[in-house]
């Protein structure tokens, strides 16, 4: 459990935003400098706090898209409706100050010595913490293979597109558009289900361990198909997001 | 509403217990169901945040905070264990 970075508590911090990165229309990078960092695991997260003048607090929790070593980066998607992502994403400024604390969670994560084959699946946004893994296996020099499955809606919507075109030595991207596809779109086009499942994972023969993130019901039929094509529940991790969860 | 998944009380276990616990073992009392507690059913929209086993759908935990303590009812869990 060392790895985790058990702590006694959990203390809120004020970080600095160092960059705000767009993504997408809708998605936004923040990397942060946070002066008291204890360093995080690949795939932990951390909890955003907001105050209102009046002391009313909303408080979310964000994926951390950077590897252990890098700066803190988390990447945020605007919910029209939500009461914190509209001000990560269109308020807030580098030099801006942000309440925080973290890092949290020990079970969403993946260090070399966990070995592979890697199946990462990620729906929409759910990609923030599979790219701290995939970048923690690069800076590790770690050579488990990967392949990481990738849902958006449309090709504007993919998040990281330009890492993820350049996946390094190992590391093979596929791509689904379920809403849209640009003209000799080569990828697939349809919601993930189990035939597709089924054509990109691992076979189950080769102990693979799959770590898939994204909205409830996607996580769900994806985490469903593959303990369906043999995959032990305990090699199938798993994380959600909803409307409030921001991750 | 959507569920979440035990990943999201991460933080909330560490106010109340003090310890990363998401990787910690939890039995349902009702059913038998062994899971790690990222694993379990979580609604956290109500005013307290109520966890479900995943087999069987019996509560398992409530948390409800309020004026800054917590209060914790874990009878739905036979076991917990790190």
């Amino acid at each position: 459990m060392a790895r985790a970075a058990v702590r006694g508590r959990l203390t809120w911090q004020i970080a600095n935003v160092a960059d705000a990165v767009d993504e997408t229309a809708r998605v936004r990078t923040l990397v942060l400098d946070v002066p008291d960092w204890t360093g995080h695991a690949a795939g932990q997260h951390l909890d955003v706090r907001l105050t209102a003048e009046d002391g009313y607090r909303a408080e979310r929790s964000y994926s951390i898209a950077s590897a252990p070593g890098e700066p803190v980066a988390i990447t945020v998607e605007r919910l029209d409706d939500g009461e914190v992502s509209p001000y990560l994403t269109e308020e807030l400024r580098a030099g801006d100050e942000l309440e925080l604390r973290g890092p949290i969670g020990g079970y969403f994560v993946w260090e070399p010595e966990d070995g592979g084959p890697l199946l990462l699946v990620a729906g929409g946004s759910g990609i923030a913490p599979l790219r701290a893994i995939l970048r923690h296996r690069g800076r590790t020099g770690s050579d488990v293979p990967v392949r990481l499955l990738c849902s958006s809606r449309t090709l504007p919507d993919v998040i990281y597109r330009a890492e993820l075109d350049e996946p390094a030595p190992g590391v093979e991207v596929v791509q689904t558009l379920t809403r849209e596809q640009p003209a000799g779109w080569t990828g697939y086009a349809r919601r993930v289900d189990a035939a597709l499942i089924g054509e990109v994972a691992w076979p189950a023969g080769e102990n693979p361990l799959a770590l898939v993130c994204g909205p409830t019901s996607f996580v769900e039929t994806v985490a469903d198909d593959l303990v369906g094509l043999g995959y032990p529940a305990p090699r199938v991790k798993t994380e959600r997001f909803g409307a409030t969860g921001g991750r | 509403m959507d569920a979440l998944d035990g990943n999201a009380i991460a933080g909330l276990l560490v106010d109340v217990f003090g310890a990363e616990l998401t990787t910690a073992t939890g039995v349902c009392s009702t059913c038998g169901a062994v899971r790690p507690m990222a694993e379990l059913v979580v609604y956290n929209r109500a005013p307290g945040t109520v966890v479900r086993c995943r087999t069987c759908s019996s509560v398992l935990m409530v948390f409800v905070e309020a004026r800054g303590v917590h209060c914790v009812d874990l009878h739905g869990l036979a076991t917990l264990d790190r």
